[in-house]
């Protein structure tokens, strides 16, 4: 089956690391996928907070064009359009006002949602419709030396995710382990990370990306590996403030796909691994002793 | 004794009272989807315990459930807690009377928004506006673009405090040169403008602020 592949903003634009690591990834497993034509901005958390219907027909015209061009299921990587995704067909399932201004909305043009497309993120499909088994064997260069705290963040697996538990997810951590890493202890793995809050108001931002950092060093983690573009931006992007109010915890944040194409012999050039602000210092031993 | 009067004059009255309410905002928002489970609230304050913001708001969400639904509306759109929320859902996950307390704070937000309840220059609804008329405008946004409009309408004088990481991200290449757009960008208009249209008579009386009405405020 091929899956309509819905970016998002931040993944083509300061998150595209994830897109350069997805890609290769999901080619390297063979998964059969296309980029939504024309796709439109999901609205995210901050459209939301001026107008939720009209949030609501912002991700149905991804749905409409989806069944447009004859797709069965989207592919949402980033964890803000999975759930405004997700948020928008339970608001339309549930409330008929909102069915009915969606379906007026599209209807001016031509556009329509007869059907209901399936919203899933990546960590899904690679774990459900690939299975551990197959990626275990693409592994090239098991992560002997990482030691990976899997953060989920919020959004990813609250409140509507339907591939994994809300409270204690471990999607990831099954990935992760496959591809030969240690996966630490990490309680707080679906903590705020503090949001577009670091951008607007720093102090309690800050404060949350800095508790997270903290606590994946006090674990025993070397990297942090996450599934959404803001949080790897509030992880990665903010060390010089964190330093200057908290002290020094500095650990890279990548994604988890990019730890996916590591095992998988891809390049680090091609991954996007120079992107990151801290930069990951593991990989000299790994080539070494690989 | 004249400085005994200025000092009576700056005193704020700290318990609130009947004549502060707002009688019939708490029925408002509980007609509003999604937040139909206000009324089951049993202030346990489980959703204050488990909210990573808790500890920098002026009222917790349990004390705003609380004023909401006793109409104290004043109180609750003026208040920094709706703009602190950052929607990670911990609290409507971890409930146990099913209130859907992230989609109340959504709702106070954009009546904030619609009644200019907001202090000027506060950058979060400034971010929240911002961010509305791109993706009007050009239907995907770019992030750093929509940071530096957000930036310039509210404090500008912290572009300065920016600087580094905005040159980490511009030699990492995470820094975009040009805005992105839609191409089909006059249907994506068109469906939007629509809603403003339908959606006050579809919504059959309720006065749901989230309507669309509220684009036109600027």
């Amino acid at each position: 089956m091929k899956y309509a592949y819905y970016p998002g903003c931040s993944i083509q634009g300061t998150g595209r690391a994830y897109e350069e690591s997805l890609l290769p990834v999901l080619k390297e497993l063979n998964i059969d996928f296309e980029e939504l034509e024309d796709w439109n901005c999901c609205g995210a958390t901050a459209y939301m907070s001026v107008d939720e219907i009209k949030s609501c027909v912002l991700a149905s015209r991804n749905f409409a064009l989806a069944e447009k061009f004859g797709y069965a299921e989207i592919m949402a990587p980033c964890s803000a359009c999975y759930l405004v995704l997700n948020k928008a067909q339970k608001y339309i399932e549930t409330s008929k006002p909102v069915a009915e201004t969606v379906e007026k909305a599209l209807s001016s043009a031509n556009l329509k949602m007869t059907k209901k497309i399936k919203v899933r993120h990546p960590i899904d499909i690679l774990l459900n419709d690939i299975g551990l088994e197959k990626i275990k064997q693409h592994v090239k260069r098991p992560l002997k030396e990482f030691k990976v705290a899997t953060y989920y963040g919020c959004q990813l697996v609250r409140p509507y995710s339907t591939f994994d538990d809300q409270y204690n997810p471990t999607s990831m951590d099954r990935i992760l382990k496959a591809l030969g890493a240690t996966v630490v202890y990490f309680p707080i793995k679906t903590r705020c990370c503090g949001s577009s809050l670091t951008g607007t108001l720093p102090e309690p931002g800050l404060f949350c990306a800095y508790i997270i950092l903290k606590e994946a060093i006090k674990r025993g983690a070397n990297v942090i590996s996450t599934a959404c573009p803001l949080c790897q931006f509030n992880l990665d992007g903010y060390h010089d403030k964190i330093e200057k109010k908290w002290g020094n915890v500095r650990i890279p944040t990548l994604y988890f796909t990019q730890l996916m194409g590591l095992a998988f012999g891809i390049s680090e050039e091609e991954l996007g691994i120079n992107r990151c602000i801290i930069p990951l210092n593991i990989q000299s031993n790994q080539t070494v002793s690989a | 004794m004249q400085r005994c009067r200025i000092f009576m004059q700056e005193l704020v009255r700290t318990i609130k009272y009947e004549s502060d309410r707002v009688p019939g905002f708490g029925n408002e928002i509980l007609k509003v989807p999604g937040c139909e489970n206000l009324q089951s609230c049993i202030q346990c304050g489980t959703c204050s315990g488990m909210c990573p913001l808790s500890i920098y708001m002026d009222f917790t969400p349990r004390q705003i459930i609380e004023l909401v639904r006793s109409d104290f509306k004043n109180e609750v759109l003026k208040s920094y807690t709706i703009w602190l929320c950052a929607s990670c859902y911990v609290c409507t996950v971890e409930c146990p009377r099913e209130v859907h307390i992230t989609d109340i704070m959504y709702e106070l937000k954009q009546r904030a928004i619609y009644e200019g309840y907001y202090p000027n220059h506060f950058p979060i609804p400034t971010l929240a506006r911002e961010f509305f008329a791109t993706v009007y405008k050009r239907g995907r946004v770019t992030e750093n673009f929509l940071a530096v409009k957000m930036i310039l309408k509210s404090n500008w004088l912290d572009m300065f405090k920016s600087w580094r990481l905005g040159l980490n991200l511009l030699s990492r290449g995470r820094f975009p040169m040009k805005p992105e757009n839609i191409q089909n960008k006059e249907e994506l208009r068109k469906i939007l403008d629509t809603v403003d249209k339908v959606s006050i008579d579809t919504l059959g009386g309720i006065s749901h602020i989230g309507n669309g009405t509220k684009t036109k405020t600027n």
